[in-house]
Parts: structure tokens; C-alpha cells; sequence
């Protein structure tokens, strides 16, 4: 079964802060590393190739320095990566239209697994996206995964409600962060996944011209949150004072 | 021209009022379409404000993205409405972005506002954990935005008001993908969102019965509604997923938020940053929730949730 992950790049948000004269969160210098849920995603497609056999295909469109990143899906069990070099804030019709060009390129792809969202942006829009564009059905908030040679059934977590759903292949599969915990690589699956093959493609000659963005990024506005940050953290009985005073003073005791 | 559906019913007069918000400058008009639906809800919905109903009956009785989809195609293709928006539940989003992936247009989810300035539409979302919004233009139509409950109130109801209601039967490509059973989770009945208090529990809690705990501290601050990280609804099953807060949860801003055992990661922060005071209760003094918060107690919530209960009491006296 040929499994394709894919698994997208992102700053790592906890450590962005809002620049206080320009109003603009400060994206320069942060880190970067594969959003939470990617790692979810090839954590199952691992499940799903060691119960009916195949071969894992990591799939993310960004900068080349993608590469780094996609390495550790490599060591935990993926068996060949490709990084479509594009523009980093290119929007989805673009992302999408690629990945759909990446998929019929690499010939039969049996699973497509995503993240339920990314970390950075979430917007959950990639999964069901592609899957629309390839015109494959689509099992989204999966949360329980059974993969059998012909066809798979999940457990999907709507919320209100959960539902069992199945179907054959080839199938989009989105999945939350509750259906596995990744797992981490050895240090000799960290060394002989250098061998593995990470091949770079260019989004013009895998789009066969010119992508024109549907949506364009006017301004990100800055959220600056300001707090108080009083912090007690001797005698308890003394705190405790303290706290029911400053409450009562902030008028929020009924 | 505006397009909207929702299968909630709530989300779909919301999205009605909202588009007869935008409409003036695309044309005037707000179309709803239903899939499926009883009498009793179009009549609802007409006499909510909506101009025009396209009332669909399908041979797919239970919501699926994909047949849906095709069928919301169709209809667009039909009417080139402007702008499309859909409820932000967990269908309507992966209904929405499946929809923008067959016609190949642009999308924006979770809009926390939407503008049209002539034809040109702009929509601004969360992002960043919520540390920022961002404005996203659309170059293209129509415009697909998914909107999340509760952004507008629906029109006044008018038993007279008018509408046109085309009633369609049709077939639609069946996708491989089945629904072999549905099971409801138990709700509460909790609506997070409109509590003025909230004392919320993370994983910082042992078991599940000292969940009392949380909401005797509720009690005394003489509220009763308790949130929760995402781990105590979503691994554990503590509590039901209306109490869960955050990013991919629900949206709060009480006066007064307090977080017990609950590390602050920036994923919950999301879903708590716009609460009045913020009081948090962890026992690790380098836990992030310090950061986020007005007041914080270092110790074992254990023993600091009784004790504080006791002092409310005595402070209420
Ligand atoms: C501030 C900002 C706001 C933006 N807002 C919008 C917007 O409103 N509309 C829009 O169309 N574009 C927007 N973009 C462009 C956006 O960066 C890309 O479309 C991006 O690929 C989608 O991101 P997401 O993180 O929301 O994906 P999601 O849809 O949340 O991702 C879901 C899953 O899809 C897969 N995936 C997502 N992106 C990739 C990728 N690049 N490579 C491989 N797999 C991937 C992963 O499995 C991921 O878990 C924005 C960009 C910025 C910088
Ligand atoms: C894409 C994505 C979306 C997410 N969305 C959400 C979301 O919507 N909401 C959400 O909450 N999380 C969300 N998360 C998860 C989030 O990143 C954190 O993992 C989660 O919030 C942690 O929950 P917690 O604070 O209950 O548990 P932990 O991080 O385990 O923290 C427990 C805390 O309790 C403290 N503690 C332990 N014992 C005691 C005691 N006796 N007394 C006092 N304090 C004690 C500890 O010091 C610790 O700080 C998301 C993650 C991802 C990747």
C-alpha cells in the first residue's frame, strides 16, 4: 500500500511575541519544526504499514530548509520525503494544487493522511481540500484507525457526536492529536534514516506554470495580552488573604 | 449575491443576518440552501430575512462532505453568488474547504469578520495561537468563508415576511465512504461561552471525582459553569467536550477565569486570552499559566481549592 503523509513546516508559536511599537507578532528568529499533529499523522501511517505492509511518502510544500525538518519523520519510520519548494505564504489553492500534483505524480497513492490542523495557522482547510480536488471521499477528526488491505474504518470525533465510518482506498484521512502518541526515534533509526531519499521538487514544473493565489495576505495584526502577573507563593493561608482581597477589589465577587 | 447553509439551524439565521449585513453591496440579496430539511425550518428561516431558499432533497439522507459538496458546487455554478459563507462546525469546515478545493477559489476559515467594499471581500482570522489576526484578501470568486457561531444575532423573526422557495429533488454521485454508525456523545448542556466565572481543571487533577473540587470552588464564587484543557475531555473523557477551552475548543471571556492545574500552554491561552481577571492555581512556580495570569497561588490545588473555598464563604459572610 503506498501511505502519503502530508506534514507541513511551521514557527513554533509558543515563542512568538508581539513587537510592542509596530503592533506585528515577530516571526524572524523563531523556530521552526513540524507541526504537532504531522507527527500524528506519520505516527499512524507507521500503525497502518506495519499491520498491511507498504511504503510511507512525507509530502510538504515550503522552503528548502524543510529538509532538516523532514529527516525526524525519516527516523521515526517514513520511507522517503519530497519538499516542494514554494513560496512560504503560499495560500491553500496553491499548497493544495500542488500536493494534488505531488500525489498523481508519485502514481498510485492508496491513503492521503494529514493533521487535523496546523499548529501555527489552524485552519484545518488542507485535508478536505485536497481531498476535493482529487475527488477521493474523506474521513476528517479521526481519532481511531483500522487499516485492512482493501479498505479502512475510523472513528471520527465530531464533537456532539462520534461516528464509525469506512472506506476503500484511495481516501483522505485527517487525524486529531488523540490518536496515537509519536513515537521517537532511536538513535540508530536517527542515524540510518540518512540514507533514506529526500527528493526537492520545483512548484512551476510540478504545476506545469504559474500558480495564482486566490486569497492575498493584506496585514497580521498583532494580539498583545497584558496581565497583572501577581504571583503569591508563600504562606498558603496568607496568599489565599490576599487573592479573596484582590478579587473583591476587582469587583468580580458576587 | 450571498449564499449561506448551515445544517444547524441556529448557525444558518446567523449566517442570514450577517449576509443581509454584507449584501447591499453584492447585490442585495441572501440565499440559503437546505439539504434534506423539514417544512418547519424554511419557514424558520424565511421568517428570519431570508430573500430565497433552495429547498434540496437528495437521496443521501445523513450529511456527507463529499456528495454535499458536489451539491453546493452545482448550485454555485448555477447562481455565482459573490460570497459563500458556512456555519464553522465541524461539518460545515470540512464541507467549506472541500467546496473550495472542487472550484478552485479561495477560503477562509473561521472568519472572525467579514467586509465587502464593493465586490471586493476581506476577511480577518485568528492566528498564531492567537497572537495575531490575519486580514486575507480574496482576488477571486466566489469568496468561501466558514463562520464560526454566535457572529451575529438573527434578524428579528416576521411571520410576514416573504420569500422565494424553490424546491429541488436531486441525485447525487455516491462516494465509496459510508457511515456504519453514529453514536451521541452526552452532552451537558454547558455553554461555556456565556458563563461570567469559569473554574476550569487540567491535568494537574488525580481523579476523576475531584472534579468536585473545581466545582465547589465555582459554587462558592457563585457560578457553576467549569471548563477544562483539552487532555480532561478529549484523552481522558472527564468532562464532555462543551466544557473543553481553547484553540480547538471553545472560545470563552468570563470576568473572572480561574485555571486549576492547567500548565498554560499556548493552545489554551487561545481559548481563555480575552477573560476579564485571570487566576490561576498550579504548583509548579515556572508553570506558563503565571504568564497569562493577573493573580496566581503557587502550591497543590488540593489544598488550596478547599481552603480558598472556605475563605469565599468567609468572605461572603
Ligand atoms: C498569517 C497567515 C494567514 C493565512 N491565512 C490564510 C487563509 O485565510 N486562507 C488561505 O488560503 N491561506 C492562508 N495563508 C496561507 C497558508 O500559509 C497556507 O495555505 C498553508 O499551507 C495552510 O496552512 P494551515 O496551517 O492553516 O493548514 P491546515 O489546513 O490547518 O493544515 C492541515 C494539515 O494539512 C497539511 N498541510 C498544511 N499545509 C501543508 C504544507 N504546506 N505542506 C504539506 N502539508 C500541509 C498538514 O497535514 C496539516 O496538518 C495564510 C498565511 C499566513 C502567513
Ligand atoms: C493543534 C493543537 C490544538 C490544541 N488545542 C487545545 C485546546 O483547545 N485546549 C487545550 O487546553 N489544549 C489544547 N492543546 C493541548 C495543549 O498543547 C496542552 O497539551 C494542554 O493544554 C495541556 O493540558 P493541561 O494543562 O491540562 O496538562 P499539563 O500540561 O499536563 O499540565 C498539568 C499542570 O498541572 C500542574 N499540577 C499537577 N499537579 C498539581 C497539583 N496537585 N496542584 C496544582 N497543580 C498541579 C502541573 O504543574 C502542570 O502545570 C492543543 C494541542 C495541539 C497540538
Amino acid at each position: 500500500m503506498n501511505i502519503v503523509v502530508c506534514a507541513k513546516q511551521v514557527v513554533d508559536v509558543s515563542e512568538i511575541k508581539v513587537d510592542p511599537s509596530t503592533k506585528r507578532p515577530v516571526l524572524s528568529g523563531i523556530a521552526k519544526k513540524i507541526s504537532d499533529i504531522d507527527k500524528n499523522a506519520v505516527e499512524e501511517a507507521i500503525r497502518m504499514k506495519e499491520k498491511v505492509g507498504g511504503k510511507i511518502t512525507v509530502l510538504t510544500v515550503g522552503s528548502a530548509d524543510a529538509k532538516e525538518r523532514v529527516k525526524e519523520l525519516l527516523a521515526m519510520g517514513a520511507d522517503e520525503g519530497v519538499v516542494i519548494v514554494a513560496p512560504v505564504d503560499s495560500e491553500y489553492s496553491v499548497v493544495a494544487t500542488l500536493l494534488a500534483a505531488a500525489v498523481k505524480k508519485l502514481g498510485q497513492v492508496d491513503a492521503v493522511l494529514c493533521g487535523e490542523a496546523s499548529i501555527d495557522l489552524f485552519s484545518g482547510q488542507l485535508g478536505p481540500r485536497l481531498a476535493g480536488v482529487l475527488d477521493i471521499p474523506q474521513l476528517t477528526y479521526t481519532t481511531k484507525l483500522t487499516a485492512e488491505k482493501d479498505h479502512v474504518t475510523v472513528e471520527r470525533n465530531l464533537g456532539d457526536h462520534a461516528a464509525t465510518m469506512t472506506s476503500p482506498y484511495p481516501v483522505l484521512i485527517s487525524v486529531t492529536k488523540e490518536i496515537n502518541t509519536p513515537r521517537l526515534p532511536s538513535l540508530m533509526q536517527i542515524l540510518s534514516s540518512s540514507s533514506k531519499p529526500i527528493r526537492e521538487w520545483k512548484a512551476e514544473e510540478l504545476a506545469g506554470g504559474p500558480l495564482t493565489p486566490k486569497i492575498k495576505t493584506l496585514d497580521i495584526k498583532g494580539v498583545p495580552m497584558s496581565r497583572k502577573n501577581i504571583v503569591y507563593q508563600d504562606d498558603l493561608d496568607a496568599s489565599i488573604h490576599k487573592l479573596v482581597g484582590e478579587l473583591a477589589k476587582e469587583g468580580v465577587l458576587r | 449575491m450571498v449564499m449561506v447553509y448551515s445544517d444547524n439551524k441556529r448557525l444558518a439565521l446567523e449566517l442570514i443576518a450577517l449576509g443581509k449585513n454584507l449584501a447591499p453591496s453584492l447585490g442585495g440579496k441572501v440565499y440559503a440552501v437546505t439539504i434534506n430539511q423539514p417544512e418547519a425550518v424554511i419557514k424558520e428561516l424565511v421568517a428570519h430575512g431570508v430573500d430565497g431558499v433552495h429547498e434540496m432533497t437528495t437521496n443521501i439522507p445523513q450529511f456527507k462532505a463529499e456528495e454535499y459538496a458536489n451539491l453546493l458546487k452545482d448550485l454555485i455554478l448555477e447562481h455565482k453568488p459573490d460570497l459563500v459563507l458556512i456555519g464553522s462546525d465541524k461539518n460545515g469546515k470540512e464541507l467549506a474547504a472541500r467546496l473550495a478545493g472542487i472550484l478552485n477559489t479561495g477560503c477562509v476559515m473561521d472568519a472572525t469578520s467579514v467586509t465587502a467594499q464593493g465586490k471586493t471581500i476581506t476577511a480577518e482570522r485568528v492566528v498564531y495561537s492567537g497572537t495575531g489576526i490575519a486580514v486575507e484578501q480574496f482576488t477571486t470568486t466566489p469568496a468561501i468563508v466558514s463562520i464560526p457561531p454566535r457572529a451575529a444575532e438573527p434578524l428579528p423573526k416576521d411571520e410576514h415576511h416573504h420569500a422565494d422557495v424553490m424546491k429541488k429533488q436531486v441525485t447525487l454521485k455516491e462516494y465509496p465512504s459510508k457511515i456504519l454508525s453514529v453514536h451521541e456523545a452526552k452532552s451537558e448542556g454547558v455553554h461555556v461561552e456565556d458563563a461570567e466565572i469559569i473554574v476550569s481543571c487540567g491535568r494537574g487533577l488525580k481523579n476523576k471525582t475531584d472534579i468536585q473540587l473545581v466545582s465547589d470552588l465555582a459554587a462558592a464564587l457563585k457560578g457553576k459553569t467549569i471548563g477544562c484543557s483539552r487532555p480532561i475531555a478529549a484523552d481522558l473523557k472527564w468532562l464532555s467536550e462543551d466544557h473543553w477551552i481553547g484553540l480547538s475548543g471553545h472560545k470563552v471571556k468570563p470576568k473572572l477565569y480561574v485555571a486549576c492545574g492547567i500548565s498554560g500552554q499556548i493552545q489554551h491561552i487561545a481559548g481563555m486570552r480575552d477573560s476579564g481577571v485571570v487566576v490561576a492555581i498550579n504548583k509548579d512556580p515556572d508553570a506558563l499559566i503565571f504568564k497569562s495570569a493577573d493573580y496566581g497561588i503557587v502550591g497543590d490545588l488540593y489544598q488550596v481549592l478547599p481552603k480558598l473555598v472556605t475563605a469565599l464563604k468567609e468572605h461572603a459572610a
